[in-house]
C-alpha cells in the first residue's frame, strides 16, 4: 500500500501536547492541499488524546496556524482555486482552505478512532509504561495493514515492538521541538522494520519538507545521545565549581559559557527547562536501563521534589526551573537551597561575569545564523579563545572537547553512522550553528 | 471647465503622521488608533490655524474604503466630529479610489465656484493597518475591475498591475535602465522623508538606499517587475485643508501669502472596463495635467515644486513623464540625472510622496495639495526647497490611471 493511499486515513495519539500538536498541524496542512488537489478522496485525520480541553485548544491551534499557512501560500490557493467562481478574494480562499482543513479533523478520547487508521503516529508521555499501553492497545484495534510511527526520543522501538506485538510495523520517527518548524526527523528503524514502513517514513519527510537523519535504534538515539551527556556534563561542572563559587553563580557561568563562548542559540540550563527538567530526567532513566550507563543526576532528583520543573505553559511559555523568564528570557537563577530565585541583575550576576571574563568579541548566535562568511568567524572565534587565559575561555575549552567526545562515541557506538550525521543533528534539531565533532578545540587533549 | 470662474484659494492645510511598518511607535501587535482620530487629529490642526471654525461652511471627506477597512461608512456625517459648529451643515464622502482625496479636492474647489459656500474643510482619511497586507491587496483591489480582473489576478493584485506596467517600461527603455530608475526613485523618496517629521520613512536609517531598491524581484513570493521596496506601504493617516473664495480668505483673516491660490484644475475619469491603451503611459494622467496647466496658462516646465502619485516607483517614473517634464521614455534618465531630487530644476514629492511619506490611500490627494500648500508658502519645514518659480502641480491618480484630479496651485 502506497503513501498516497496510507494518507487518506491517519492518526496521532497524544495529539493535544507539545510535539503532538506540531505533527498534527504538518499532517492536517499536508492532506488540506491533498484534498484541494484530489476531490474525489476522502482524507481523514483523527487526532486522539485524553485531554478533552487540550484538544479543544489544539483544534483552536490547526485553525490559526491554517490560516497562516494559506496566507504564506496564498499563489498555491490562487491556482487550487481557480475554478471556483464564488472564491475570489485572498480572504475567501484563505477561509476555505482553513474550512478544507479541519473538515479532515476528528478528536476524541478513544483510541477507537484510529480504528481505520493506515498510519498512526504516536506522540505521548515519554515513559515505556504509557507507550506500551498504547501500542498494545492499538494493535488489538488498528487493521493488521497499519504502520506506527512513534515519536519517541530515547526508548528503542525494537522491544517495544515485541513487547506490544507489532513487529516490524512501527518505526521511531522523532521530530524536534516545535515540529512545525524544526527541519530534523530522526528516524530509526528497528532491526526488523518492514521496509515498507522504512521507505514510507523517508517519503514522508520529503512530503512534510524535512531532512531526515538515520540513528540506531539505541535508547536516547543521536539527539538526546548528546544533549543528556551535554547536559550532565554541564551539572557536573556546576557541581565542581560550585564549592569555590557557590552553586547559583557556578550555574549561571555554566549556562553562560555554553550560551555566550559556544555561541549556542540558548544556554544549556535554559535548554533544559526548554525540555522540561522531569523528561530530561525520564530519558537519563531509560537510557540508563538501556546502555548501563549511569546517567543518574541527584541534582534533577532535588530539583524535581521541590517541584521545579521547568517546561512550557499554555502558548509556549517558559515555565521556571533552573532559571526563570520573562517574555522568553531568562531573568533569575533558583537557589535550591533558599527556595528562591535571584535575580540575574543583581550584583552575584556581575561579579560571575568578572569571574569568566570577557567574550573574545562580539558575535552573537543570532547574528551569525544567517551570516555567509559564519564559518569563519566561528574559526576565528574558537581560535581566540584557544589563546585566551580566562576561567571562561577555559570552560568553554573544556565544554567543546567534551561535546566532541560524546559526539564521537556515539558514531564509535553506531549510534550514528558518521560524525556527519551526528553534527547535522545538532545543528538541525538544536539549531547549534556547528556541529560538536569539529576541529575549535584543536591541540588540546580531550 | 475652461477657466475658473472665481478665484479659489487653499489654505491651512495639515496632516497626521503616516503610521504603519517603518514608524518606530508602529506595533503591529499594538491596539492603534482608528477613524476618528485620525478625522479628529487633521481637522483640529486645520482648525487650530482659523480664528473661527464657524466660518467654515462645509464638509467633504475623501476615502476609498473605510467600509472594508473599519467597516465603517457615512464618513460624511463621521466628519463632523471634527468641531461641532460643522453639524447640521453639508458634509459628504466622496470615492474615487486612490484618487478619493483628489476628488475631495475638486468637490471642494466646485462647491467654493457655485458660490453656495465661501470656506469648506475638505479631507481625507484611510486607516489600513486593521489588516494583513495580503487583506489590504483585497480590498485595494476594489480600485480595479473587480467582476473583470479579480479573480484571474494575482494574490496582491495592484502590485501585479503595476508590475505589468514596469515591464512594458524595462522592454521600452531597458530592463536596467529601468531598474536603476526605480532605485533612484526610492533613494529620493527616502531622503525626503528623513526630513519630514510625519513620514512613514522617517526613521529610515539605511546606508545604501539604491542598493536595497536594485533588489531583484522575486516573482515567487511577490512580482515579477516590482520588488518590496518599489512599493508604498500600508499606511494609517489623514490630512485635511480649507478651499476658500476670496471672501473665505477675507472672513478667515488669512493674508495673500497664507493661502495659494487654485490656478487651473483637470478632472478626468477612464473607462474602468477596459486595459488602459499604453501600460508604459499614464494617459489618464497626462490629459488631466494638461488640463489644468492649459487653465493655468503655464507649461509642463514651469512648476517649481510637483506632486505626483508615486504608488510604486514605476507610476513616479511615468507621471514624470505624464507631466510633460520627459519625452516618453525618457523619465528615467530625467530621474537619473538627480533633476526630480529636491536639489534638482525639478522638486518631486519634496515631504517623501507616497514611497516615503505612506500612502493612506484615501488621504494622498489631500496630503499632496497640503504639501504644495506649504512649500508654495514657505511653511514645509526642514524639507523647504528654495522656489524660483511661483507654481506648483499635483497629480493625484485613482487605481490603474483611471480616476485622476491635477491641480495647478499658484502662491
Amino acid at each position: 500500500m502506497d503513501l498516497d493511499t496510507r494518507l487518506q486515513n491517519v492518526a496521532v495519539v497524544g495529539a493535544a501536547g507539545k510535539m503532538g500538536s506540531g505533527i498534527a498541524l504538518l499532517l492536517a496542512l499536508e492532506l488540506g492541499y491533498r484534498a484541494l488537489e484530489s476531490p474525489d478522496r476522502t482524507f481523514i485525520l483523527n487526532l486522539i488524546d485524553m485531554n478533552d480541553a487540550g484538544l479543544q485548544a489544539l483544534v483552536r491551534y490547526l485553525r490559526d496556524q491554517a490560516a497562516k499557512d494559506g496566507e504564506r501560500q496564498i499563489n498555491r490557493l490562487r491556482s487550487l482555486f481557480k475554478d471556483r467562481a464564488d472564491l475570489v478574494d485572498n480572504q475567501d480562499m484563505v477561509q476555505e482552505f482553513v474550512f478544507e482543513v479541519l473538515l479532515r479533523v476528528r478528536t476524541g478520547r478513544t483510541m477507537d478512532l484510529a480504528r481505520e487508521s493506515l498510519l498512526v503516529f504516536e506522540a505521548a508521555f515519554e515513559t515505556e509504561e504509557v507507550k506500551h499501553a498504547i501500542y498494545k492497545d492499538l494493535a488489538q484495534r488498528c487493521r493488521p495493514e497499519a504502520f506506527f510511527l512513534s515519536n519517541t526520543s530515547s526508548i528503542p522501538l525494537q522491544g517495544l515492538a515485541q513487547a506490544c506485538a507489532i513487529p516490524g510495523r512501527l518505526i521511531g520517527y522523532h521530530f524536534y521541538n516545535p515540529p512545525a518548524v524544526q527541519k530534523l526527523v530522526e528516524v530509526i528503524q528497528p532491526r526488523d522494520c518492514d521496509p515498507e514502513l522504512a521507505r514510507i517514513a523517508f517519503d514522508l519527510a520529503g512530503l512534510l519538507r524535512k531532512r531526515t537523519v538515520p540513528s540506531a535504534d539505541v535508547a536516547g538515539f543521536i539527539g538526546n545521545g548528546h544533549f543528556i551527556r551535554d547536559g550532565l556534563y554541564a551539572i557536573r561542572q556546576v557541581e565542581r565549581l560550585a564549592s569555590k563559587h557557590g552553586f547559583v553563580p557556578a550555574l549561571f557561568m555554566v549556562d553562560r559559557v555554553s550560551r555566550d563562548f559556544l555561541l549556542r542559540p540558548m544556554g544549556i540550563f535554559q535548554l533544559l527547562d526548554y525540555v522540561g527538567i522531569d523528561v530530561f530526567q525520564l530519558i537519563t532513566g531509560v537510557m540508563t536501563r538501556y546502555l548501563g550507563e549511569d546517567l543518574h543526576s541527584g541534582l534533577l532528583d532535588r530539583y524535581l521534589a521541590l517541584g521545579v520543573k521547568g517546561g512550557q505553559g499554555p502558548g509556549g511559555v517558559a515555565r521556571p526551573g533552573f532559571l526563570d523568564y520573562r517574555k522568553g528570557r531568562p531573568t533569575a537563577v533558583f537557589d535550591p537551597d533558599t527556595k528562591t530565585y535571584l535575580d540575574l541583575d543583581g550584583p552575584w550576576a556581575k561579579a560571575a561575569a568578572d569571574w569568566l571574563g570577557p567574550l573574545p568579541g562580539a558575535l552573537s548566535w543570532k547574528a551569525l545564523q544567517k551570516d555567509p562568511d559564519a564559518g569563519a568567524k566561528l574559526a576565528a572565534w574558537f581560535q581566540a579563545i584557544q589563546g585566551m587565559d580566562t576561567l571562561g575561555a577555559a570552560m568553554a575549552r573544556s565544554h567543546l572537547r567534551a561535546s566532541r567526545e560524546t559526539g564521537i562515541n556515539l558514531v564509535r557506538q553506531g549510534v550514528a553512522a558518521s560524525p556527519e550525521d551526528v553534527n547535522e543533528v545538532l545543528k538541525l534539531g538544536f539549531f547549534h550553528l556547528y556541529g560538536p565533532i569539529n576541529d575549535y578545540a584543536q591541540g588540546e587533549r580531550p | 471647465m475652461k477657466d475658473m470662474p472665481r478665484p479659489v484659494f487653499l489654505a491651512a492645510g495639515a496632516y497626521t503622521v503616516s503610521l504603519g511598518p517603518g514608524r518606530r511607535e508602529f506595533n503591529p501587535r499594538a491596539p492603534r488608533p482608528g477613524l476618528d482620530h485620525y478625522i479628529k487629529a487633521a481637522g483640529q490642526a486645520v482648525l487650530a490655524q482659523i480664528s473661527d471654525p464657524g466660518l467654515i461652511d462645509e464638509g467633504v471627506i475623501g476615502n476609498f474604503m473605510a467600509a472594508r477597512f473599519n467597516r465603517q461608512g457615512h464618513l460624511g456625517s463621521l466628519m463632523t466630529i471634527v468641531h461641532p459648529s460643522l453639524e447640521y451643515k453639508p458634509a459628504l464622502r466622496v470615492e474615487g479610489a486612490c484618487a478619493s482625496g483628489g476628488l475631495a479636492l475638486a468637490t471642494g474647489i466646485k462647491s467654493v465656484l457655485s458660490g453656495l459656500a465661501e470656506v469648506v474643510l475638505v479631507m481625507g482619511v484611510e486607516v489600513q493597518n486593521t489588516v494583513k497586507s495580503l487583506y489590504c491587496a483585497d480590498y485595494l483591489a476594489g480600485a480595479g475591475y473587480y467582476e473583470g480582473e479579480r479573480k484571474g489576478g494575482p494574490a496582491y493584485f495592484f502590485p501585479g498591475v503595476f508590475s505589468k506596467r514596469a515591464g512594458a517600461y524595462g522592454a521600452r527603455i531597458g530592463p536596467a535602465l529601468a531598474r536603476g530608475a526605480m532605485a533612484r526613485w526610492y533613494r529620493n523618496a527616502v531622503e525626503n522623508a528623513r526630513l519630514n517629521p510625519e513620514a512613514q520613512e522617517h526613521h529610515n536609517t539605511v546606508s545604501d538606499l539604491l542598493a536595497q531598491g536594485l533588489t531583484p524581484p522575486n516573482p515567487r513570493n511577490f512580482t515579477e517587475h516590482l520588488n518590496l521596496f518599489d512599493c508604498s506601504k500600508v499606511s494609517d493617516g489623514a490630512a485635511a485643508i480649507l478651499v476658500a473664495s476670496e471672501e473665505g480668505v477675507r472672513r478667515l483673516g488669512l493674508g495673500r501669502r497664507d493661502v495659494v491660490e487654485v490656478a487651473g484644475m483637470g478632472q478626468l475619469a477612464a473607462n474602468l472596463t477596459v486595459p488602459p491603451p499604453d501600460l508604459a503611459e499614464l494617459t489618464t494622467c497626462k490629459r488631466a495635467a494638461a488640463q489644468a496647466r492649459a487653465m493655468a496658462g503655464i507649461g509642463p516646465q514651469d512648476p517649481g515644486v510637483f506632486e505626483v502619485h508615486d504608488c510604486f516607483t514605476i507610476s513616479g517614473l511615468l507621471s514624470v513623464e505624464a507631466l510633460g517634464l520627459a519625452p516618453a521614455g525618457g523619465g528615467a534618465e530625467l530621474v537619473l540625472d538627480g533633476a526630480t531630487a529636491r536639489a534638482g530644476r525639478f522638486p518631486v514629492n519634496t515631504g517623501g510622496g507616497l514611497v516615503g511619506y505612506g500612502h493612506p490611500t484615501g488621504a494622498s490627494g489631500v496630503r499632496m495639495a497640503v504639501d504644495l500648500w506649504r512649500q508654495l508658502t514657505g511653511r514645509a519645514g526642514a524639507y523647504q526647497v528654495p522656489l524660483a518659480r511661483e507654481h506648483g502641480i499635483m497629480v493625484s491618480m485613482g487605481g490603474d490611471d483611471k480616476t485622476v484630479v491635477s491641480l495647478v496651485l499658484r502662491r
